[in-house]
């Protein structure tokens, strides 16, 4: 059967071009890979080949002739024993315009372009259902703990139950980690699981996404989130990114975790919070205790979640102390807010470090006889807004905590999700408390001034409740 | 298995530059000039550690006891306009560009009289006039960073060079190579001078590199570089002023590995569980830097015990003033909260 030569297209923008010129002429005996014609755009050249062997039966569009479209026919190949009549009587197979790599399906291509597309409409962003925290039985033992203990004891009960788990990083072995999260994970586990690295961030953040998708559970421990950025090109690329580019094949079940947000007068360099920026990336879940045990349940689920976790911890918080249960094998649901304390006032909601101002805000508020409740994140990302909205439901009033920068900040996204989810249910507007729009400053001063305060929580809440 | 690289008849052109020359020949203004530099930043850190000790300082500060010949050889071979760039461990790459001892330590401390107003801390300080760019707090994002001070040289056709500073940990970050082929590649004047003080944070040397001859980390650009003994600052200034002669005749980039030591921890909050008291004690009554220039200024007759402790006695008047200035001077105003973000 002839089959048409198609005008082929020098990028997916172009819709027409120029013929320039025919370096074949009607009757010349063409193989697969013999120049044709060359033809133009404004921006290149280039050259049309054969995809298929035969004799050129009619030359339909002359060299010279200007805006010519994309897709429309150029010329017809005739096979052994046809005619070039038979050619303008036959429906005619079409040619893949260009060198294609897969010809075959060329035909498909152009069938749907032809015909108008089904309309298609964007599905509704799916709702996981997570479950709520487990239940501690009655009776059971609380210890006292610090979060780093929390979290080292984390690694350690995981990497007892899957050899597959692993921690690397900076400092992580024989210096016991440079904020001794690690301490003691060499002794026990020995050199091939707690793996120290030289100072590379994207390096061995990669080795460890490489790892990972294996089948492998890294720990990637960044010394701080500071660092990372030196790695998120991996982390966001490649560790976020595989699972939905493999179609579902592969992904990348591993931890990022570290400090970060502001220490003490460590400055600019050293002090940023990470908590929106990696919220803003599908492909990734983002955790952020306050407490020991939640810290510790979040990092174990963290560590078994087939997905990318970041695991922001907070130098400051690694030292304070609080319960945590001892059980057997204490694990807390990725996206599900802790309400951590009940009232009917105002809904405060904070994470991480920011909880530390919040609950003495929240001491000062009771003084003012304003009850407040405390909504504890936990998860940045997914979000429990359903928990936050159940609360603004009741209270009509919300103030966020935070120590990140204020622009599209973790607070910012809360307030846009409440107005649009309880709006009916606000009696003033949610106010956003963040650390000042400015790079960390070193002086003490300025520093303080810098970072979220009590008092602003304070006088926040006195605004919305309008008992200024 | 891995053998190690051949000189290739390419890379033999460059190598002339390779061997480390003879370590200078002092006179006595030189030795004595060598010995109130390093005296001073000995003695500004020591106080340093002080301040940070009593709570005047905070966060991370890093000190540069021990390394001193390194900086003050290499600023004995620049001439006004060569431009300095280092990370964090930086108070006396900062003295040795002659900024004010005041200015550094009132920075230390967190006030207005500070070298960035109180507003960069110990890793993050900086002067235009003195030519030097930083401290910085990001392991390896000075190499980048001297590399394009240099190609800025190259760019205005001036005949500056610049000085990159960076540890054997941060020689393994992937930028560091991404620069070193830009600089090759564009004969950019850069110099990169690698303070290999043989750890980084509490990883040894042999820990973290594959390749613990740092001077061989340029061969795949061909850039050449040598070992350096960095405790004597006569070797410092003789490779100093080879390699600033190298850059500045446009031959491109070279590199400098220093050996040195760091006698303090890596900042104030260091166990210094990786290393034996004894090694530092050994390095500090063997190869101290400041010890060597003493002891060459005493046999040679050329001072007395009298006249060095007169210039330790300048140098601990300077560094007292410097202390005085910066616990008196006041924190910076509350409006500087906001300024020097955009202009
Ligand atoms: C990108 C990055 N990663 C990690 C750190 C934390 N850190 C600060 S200094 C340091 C060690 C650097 O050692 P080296 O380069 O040998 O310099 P030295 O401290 O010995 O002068 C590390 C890991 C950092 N500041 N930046
Ligand atoms: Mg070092």
């Amino acid at each position: 059967m002839p089959i048409d030569i198609l005008m082929p297209a020098l990028s997916p923008t172009m819709e027409e071009g120029k013929l320039s010129k025919w370096l074949k002429k009607e009757g010349d005996t063409v193989t697969s890979g013999d120049v044709l014609a060359e033809i133009e755009t404004d921006k290149a050249t280039m050259e049309v080949e054969a995809v298929d062997e035969g004799t050129i039966g009619k030359i339909v569009v002359p060299e010279g002739t200007e805006g010519v479209k994309v897709n429309s026919v150029i010329a017809v190949l005739l096979g052994e024993g046809e005619s070039a009549d038979a050619a303008a009587a036959a429906p005619a197979k079409a040619e893949e315009p260009a060198k294609a790599e897969e010809p075959a399906k060329a035909e498909d291509a152009r069938s749907e372009q032809e015909q108008p597309a089904a309309k298609q409409t964007v599905p509704a962003a799916p709702k996981a259902e997570i479950a709520a925290d487990p239940d501690i039985p009655a009776g059971t033992e609380m210890v006292t703990m610090t979060v780093r203990e929390a979290l080292r004891d984390a690694m350690a009960e995981e990497m007892r139950r899957s050899p597959d788990v692993f921690v690397m990083g900076e400092e992580v072995a024989e210096y016991q980690g440079a904020y001794k999260v690690t301490q003691g994970l060499l002794e026990e586990f020995g050199p091939r699981r707690v793996v120290d690295t030289p100072i590379t961030e994207h390096g061995f953040a990669g080795v460890g996404v490489g790892a990972a998708m294996t089948g492998l559970r890294p720990i990637v421990e960044f010394m701080t989130f500071n660092f990372a950025m030196q790695a998120i090109d991996q982390i966001l690329n490649s560790a976020a990114k595989t699972l939905y580019m493999s179609g579902g094949q592969m992904g990348a079940p591993m931890v990022f975790r570290g400090p970060s947000g502001a220490a003490s007068r460590v400055a600019a360099q050293h002090s940023q919070c990470y908590a929106a920026w990696y919220s803003h990336i599908p492909g990734l879940k983002v955790v952020m205790p306050y407490t020991a045990a939640d810290a510790k349940g979040l990092l174990k689920a963290a560590i078994r979640d087939p997905n990318p976790v970041i695991f922001l911890e907070n130098e400051i918080l690694y030292g304070h102390t609080f319960e945590v249960p001892k059980l057997e094998d204490f694990l807390l649901p990725i996206g599900k807010a802790r309400v951590h304390k009940k009232g009917k006032d105002v809904t405060l909601v904070s994470f991480g470090i920011g909880m530390n101002y919040t609950v003495k805000a929240e001491a000062e508020l009771a003084k003012l006889g304003i009850d407040a409740e405390i909504i504890d994140l936990r998860t940045i990302r997914p979000m429990d807004i359903p928990t936050v909205v159940e609360s603004v439901k009741k209270t009509g009033r919300c103030v966020t905590i935070e120590e990140g920068y204020p622009q599209s900040s973790v607070g910012t996204e809360i307030a846009t999700r409440v107005m649009q989810e309880a709006f009916d249910y606000l009696d003033a507007p949610i106010l956003t408390i963040a650390g000042k729009d400015v790079p960390m400053p070193y002086a003490a001063n300025l520093e303080k001034l810098a970072l979220p305060s009590v008092q602003e929580i304070v006088d926040a809440v006195k605004a919305v409740t309008y008992t200024a | 298995m891995a053998t190690r690289a051949k000189k290739s008849p390419a890379r033999s052109a460059q190598t002339s530059a390779v061997k480390a020359p003879k370590p200078a020949e002092f006179t006595k203004d030189q030795e004595l000039e060598a010995y109130r530099h390093m005296l001073l930043i000995r003695r500004f850190e020591e106080k340093a550690g002080q301040l940070y000790g009593m709570g005047f300082i905070g966060g991370f500060c890093h000190l540069y006891i021990g390394q001193e010949a390194v900086v003050t050889g290499m600023q004995m071979s620049l001439k006004d306009g060569d431009q300095v760039i280092t990370g964090y461990r930086d108070h006396g790459h900062m003295l040795a560009c002659g900024m004010s001892a005041r200015g550094v330590m009132a920075e230390l401390t967190g006030r207005r009289g500070g070298l960035s107003k109180g507003k960069g801390g110990s890793m993050h300080m900086f002067s235009k006039e003195k030519h030097f760019y930083g401290g910085h707090g990001i392991v390896g994002a000075q190499v980048s960073l001297g590399t394009g001070l240099a190609f800025a040289n190259r760019y205005r056709g001036n005949d500056n060079v610049s000085l990159a500073y960076f540890g054997d940990g941060a020689a393994n970050q992937g930028q560091v190579y991404e620069s070193f082929n830009m600089a090759a590649l564009w004969k950019l004047p850069v110099i990169y001078i690698i303070e290999n003080n043989r750890y980084a944070m509490g990883t040894s040397v042999s820990r973290a590199s594959a390749e613990t001859d740092f001077s061989r980390r340029g061969i795949s650009f061909n850039i050449p570089g040598f070992q350096v003994d960095g405790m004597d600052v006569r070797a410092v200034n003789a490779a100093g002023d080879e390699a600033v002669a190298w850059a500045r005749a446009g031959k491109g980039p070279i590199i400098l590995e220093m050996q040195t030591y760091r006698y303090r921890g890596h900042s104030m909050s260091d166990p210094a569980k990786y290393r034996t008291k004894d090694e530092v004690q050994k390095m500090r009554s063997d190869h101290d830097p400041i010890e060597q220039v003493k002891n060459r200024l005493v046999e040679k007759g050329w001072s007395t015990e009298d006249d060095l402790k007169k210039i330790d006695k300048e140098v601990r008047d300077v560094v007292a003033d410097a202390a005085d200035f910066a616990q008196s001077d006041p924190e910076p105003d509350a409006s500087e909260l906001y300024t020097d973000i955009l202009l």
